[in-house]
C-alpha cells in the first residue's frame, strides 16, 4: 500500500483578523492540524488602533482542499474576511529579500551591475560585501537570488508574500 | 459600591446567562470562583468524580434540554482531563461553556504547580477559548461565550481565568474591544434564489431522499416539526444519521431507518440509487458514506448547513445552502406552497423490496451460546417496556451502541444522547447524570457495555448524591464487542486484548455505591428485570448477560460501498487488503 496525494495549485490569501494573542496561533495550528500546506505567511496590524491584521498565506493543494482551507479559516471567530486573491483575479503580489554578497574584483562589479538591472538598493556596503534590497514578485526575487549565487552569495532574508487586489475595489 | 472580584463578577455573569446548573471539581486554581459558589443558591453546582464526568454530564445536559452545559473545573489537571469532553462536544456540535482556573499571570510560562497550557491545549478541539488577563474584560467575554457556544454550528468554548485574575478587581470599566457584533454572525436565513432552485430540484425527483442529521436536533424542536411537515408535503423517503436520531418520527411509514456503517439496508440502497439526495443538517461523514467513489452516484445533492465548512468537505454537492435547518426548511416549505411533486410509487415500491430483506432480524440464537439473550433482544425488549415513558437514552460506543441505535425507537428530539463523532467510551452515564438533572421527572437510561461502562464508572458516586435515579443498562458480552468484531472481520479473528478480562461484579459494585443491583441471564427473566428496574425509585444497574458471540449487522466494512453491506448470515471471518486495514 502507498500513501497517496493529489495534485495542487498555488492560492495567495488574504486575511483579516482581529489583533488578539493567540490568533497566530489559531490560524497556523489549524493548517496543520488539517494537513494543508503553508509556503509563506506575513502578518502586520494594519489599522491605527491596532485592532485589525492583515495576514498573507501562500498555500498549495487540490481545488477542493482551497475552497476548505477558506471555509474553515472563516469558521474562526476572529477571522473577519479570507479573500481568495488567486481565485478572484488580477492581483499584485510583492515580496521584500535582503541579500548579501561578498566578493572583490570581477565578481564585485558584476554584483552591482546585476542589482541595477533588477534595481536593487543597496542599504549596506563594505570593500568587500553588499547588502542588497530588492522588492518585487518571488519570480523576479528568485531568479535574483540565482544570479547571486555564483557571485557570492552569503545569505538571503525574505519578506514573504504580501498580496492585494488591483483596481479600487475588493481586498 | 465596592468593586466586585473577578470570581464575583463570573457569577454573576452566570446568572445572568440563565445557567442552572456547573458541572465540576474544585482545586487550588479555582477556590475563588468555589468561594463564591459556596452558599449562593441561584446556581447548583454538581460535583463529579472526574473532570471528564464533568464536560459529559454538561454534554449529557445540553443535548437533553438544548440549553448549553457548564463546566468549572482547575488549572493543570483538571483542564486536560476535561479535555476528552470538550473535544466530544466540538466534533458533535453541543452547546458547551468550559471555565478553567489557571496559576497566576505572573507565574504563567514558568511550568508552575498545576499549570497546563489550557489555551493552547484546547485551541484546536473548541469553537473558540480565551485566557482572561483583567477582571474588566470577564463580564463581556462571558457574555460573548455562551453567544458563540450556542449560536450557529454549537459547540464548546473555553475561558480560561488565571488565579489572581478571579481574586483581583476590575482595573479600569472597559468592555472587551472585541465583541462587538461584527465578528461573529452566523448565516440563518438562506438567499431566496437557492431556496427555490432546491424545491424545484425535490419536486422534479422520482427517487428524492432526505438525509438528515444532528442539526436538525441542534436547531430546536421546532426544525424537527418543520421537517415532519416538509416530507409530509413531499412524501420523501427519510433516514438520519445516528446524531439526528428522534428528529423524524421511527414509527412513520416513510422511515428507512439509520444509514451508514451500521445503518439499514433499505436506507443505504436508497441514498444509492436516489435521483436527489436532500442532506439536511448533517455532514457526510465517512461511517456514513462508505466508499467516497461509490457514493450515492447519480444523484444531484443538496446540503443544508449552516457551517460553510461542511459543504464540499468530502463530497461535492450540487446546490449548497448555507443556513438554519429550521429556518431553511420554513422556507422551503413556504416555496413549496401547494405543488404536487412527483407520484413516488415506484421508488416506494422499491424501498418496500429494500425493506423485505428484513436487515436487522438477526439470529435467534447465538452459536456459541444457545442459551443467552440475544443483544438485539435485550434492547428490543427495553424499548417496548419502556417506551410509554417517553425515556432519555444515552450510550456509550461499541456494538451496544449501534443495537440501541438500531433497536431502540425514536419518535422525538433530544431524546438521544450518544457520542457520535468522537466516540468517546464512558460518555453514557455522566451524559444521563446531566440529561437527569435537566429532566428530573424523565426516564433516563444508559445503555452501556461491559467495558465502555468501566470508563467513567467513577460517576456512580455522583449519581447517589444527587440521588439521580438514572438507569444503566449493560449489556455484558464479555468483550469489547465492536474491537472483537473488526478483529473477526480484518486480523481472521486474533482478539488482541479485546476480551473484557477481570470484571467487577456489577451488581455488588452497584450496591456498595447505595444503587440497586440487577442481574439478568435467562431470556425468561428479561422483561421482569427490566420492569424491577423501572420500578425502582432510584439509581439502578442491569448487568445483563448476553450471548459473547453476537455482531453486529448490516455493515459496511470500511472500504466499502453502500451496495456491498454484510447482513446476517454472511460469512465474515477473513482478512482485508491494506488499502481497507488502514481505514477506521
Amino acid at each position: 500500500m502507498k500513501i497517496q496525494s493529489a495534485e495542487t495549485e498555488r492560492h495567495v490569501l488574504a486575511v483579516t483578523v482581529d489583533n488578539e494573542p493567540g490568533i497566530l496561533a489559531k490560524i497556523t495550528g489549524l493548517f496543520t492540524a488539517r494537513g494543508y500546506n503553508i509556503d509563506s505567511l506575513t502578518v502586520a496590524d494594519i489599522s491605527t488602533d491596532h485592532a485589525i491584521s492583515r495576514i498573507t498565506i501562500v498555500t498549495n493543494g487540490p481545488p477542493q482542499v482551497i475552497d476548505q482551507i477558506e471555509a474553515q479559516l472563516e469558521r474562526l471567530v476572529p477571522v473577519h474576511k479570507v479573500t481568495d486573491l488567486t481565485a478572484a483575479g488580477p492581483h499584485v503580489e510583492r515580496e521584500l529579500a535582503l541579500i548579501k554578497v561578498a566578493g572583490t574584483g570581477d565578481k564585485r562589479v558584476e554584483a552591482l551591475r546585476v542589482a541595477e538591472i533588477y534595481r536593487a538598493n543597496v542599504v549596506d556596503t563594505t570593500t568587500s560585501s553588499f547588502v542588497f534590497e530588492l522588492t518585487g514578485t518571488p519570480e523576479k526575487v528568485n531568479s535574483f537570488i540565482t544570479l547571486m549565487r555564483e557571485l557570492g552569495l552569503v545569505s538571503v532574508g525574505r519578506s514573504g508574500v504580501v498580496g492585494m487586489m488591483r483596481g479600487s475595489g475588493g481586498a | 459600591m465596592a468593586q466586585q472580584s473577578g470570581a464575583a463578577l463570573l457569577m454573576e455573569s452566570l446568572v445572568r446567562q440563565e445557567v442552572e446548573f456547573v458541572f465540576g471539581y474544585p482545586g487550588g486554581a479555582v477556590l475563588p470562583i468555589y468561594d463564591e459558589l459556596f452558599g449562593d443558591e441561584r446556581i447548583r453546582h454538581i460535583l463529579v468524580r472526574h473532570e471528564a464526568g464533568a464536560a459529559h454530564a454538561a454534554e449529557g445536559y445540553a443535548r437533553a434540554t438544548g440549553k448549553p452545559g457548564v463546566v468549572l473545573v482547575t488549572s493543570g489537571p483538571g483542564a486536560t482531563n476535561a479535555v476528552t469532553g470538550i473535544a466530544d462536544a466540538f466534533l458533535d456540535s453541543i452547546p458547551m461553556v468550559v471555565i478553567t482556573g489557571q496559576v497566576p499571570t505572573g507565574l504563567i510560562g514558568t511550568d508552575a504547580f498545576q499549570e497546563a497550557d489550557t489555551v493552547g491545549i484546547t485551541r484546536h478541539c473548541t469553537k473558540h477559548n480565551y485566557l482572561i488577563k483583567d477582571p474588566a474584560d470577564l463580564v463581556a467575554t462571558v457574555e460573548e461565550a455562551f453567544r458563540i457556544a450556542t449560536t450557529g454550528r454549537p459547540g464548546p468554548v473555553v475561558i480560561d481565568i488565571p488565579k489572581d485574575v478571579q481574586i483581583a478587581v476590575p482595573s479600569k470599566s472597559r468592555a472587551n474591544p472585541n465583541a462587538g457584533a461584527h465578528r461573529y454572525a452566523p448565516q440563518m436565513v438562506a438567499p431566496a434564489d437557492q431556496i427555490a432552485e432546491a424545491v424545484d430540484m425535490i419536486a422534479n425527483a422520482q427517487k428524492p431522499v432526505f438525509y438528515t442529521g444532528g442539526g436538525v436536533i441542534n436547531s430546536g424542536p421546532r426544525a424537527s416539526q418543520l421537517l415532519r411537515q416538509f416530507q409530509d408535503l413531499t412524501s420523501a423517503p427519510t433516514t438520519s444519521t445516528l446524531m439526528g436520531l428522534g428528529a423524524f418520527p421511527n414509527t412513520h411509514p416513510d422511515w428507512l431507518g439509520m444509514l451508514g456503517m451500521h445503518g439499514t439496508y433499505e436506507a443505504n440502497l436508497a441514498m444509492n440509487q436516489a435521483d436527489v439526495m436532500v442532506c439536511i443538517g448533517a455532514r457526510f461523514d465517512d461511517r456514513v458514506t462508505g466508499r467516497l467513489d461509490a457514493f450515492s452516484p447519480d444523484s444531484k445533492k443538496i446540503h443544508i448547513d449552516i457551517d460553510r465548512s461542511s459543504i464540499n468537505k468530502t463530497v461535492p454537492v450540487d446546490l449548497g445552502i448555507v443556513g438554519d435547518c429550521a429556518t431553511v426548511l420554513e422556507q422551503m416549505i413556504a416555496a413549496w406552497g401547494d405543488r404536487a411533486g412527483q407520484d413516488l410509487g415506484e421508488w416506494k415500491a422499491r424501498i418496500a423490496g429494500w425493506r423485505a430483506r428484513e436487515c436487522l432480524a438477526y439470529p435467534e440464537r447465538s452459536k456459541a451460546n444457545p442459551q443467552a439473550i440475544m443483544p438485539q433482544k435485550a434492547i428490543e425488549r427495553l424499548y417496548h417496556l419502556t417506551k410509554d415513558r417517553s425515556p432519555i437514552i444515552s450510550t456509550e460506543v461499541g456494538q451496544h451502541q449501534m443495537w440501541a441505535a438500531q433497536y431502540f425507537g425514536f419518535d422525538a428530539p433530544n431524546k438521544w444522547l450518544t457520542s457520535g463523532g468522537l466516540g468517546t467510551m464512558g460518555y453514557g452515564m455522566p451524559a444521563a447524570i446531566g440529561a437527569q438533572l435537566g429532566h428530573p421527572d424523565a426516564l433516563v437510561i444508559d445503555i452501556a457495555g461491559e467495558a465502555s461502562i468501566q470508563m467513567n464508572i467513577q460517576e456512580l458516586g455522583t449519581a447517589s448524591q444527587y440521588r439521580l435515579p438514572i438507569k444503566v443498562f449493560i449489556l455484558n458480552n464479555e468483550y469489547m464487542g465492536m474491537v472483537r468484531q473488526w478483529q473477526e472481520l480484518t486480523y481472521e479473528s486474533r482478539y488482541s486484548n479485546s476480551y473484557s478480562d477481570s470484571l467487577p461484579d456489577f451488581v455488588a459494585l452497584a450496591e456498595a455505591y447505595g444503587w440497586k443491583g440487577i442481574r439478568i441471564e435467562d431470556e425468561g427473566d428479561l422483561d421482569a428485570g427490566i420492569l424491577r428496574m423501572m420500578e425502582h425509585d432510584g439509581p439502578v444497574i442491569v448487568d445483563c448477560c448476553v450471548a459473547k458471540d453476537a455482531n453486529c449487522f448490516p455493515m459496511i466494512p470500511s472500504g466499502a460501498a453502500h451496495t456491498e453491506m454484510l447482513l446476517y448470515g454472511d460469512q465474515v471471518e477473513g482478512t482485508m487488503d491494506d488499502e481497507a486495514k488502514a481505514l477506521v
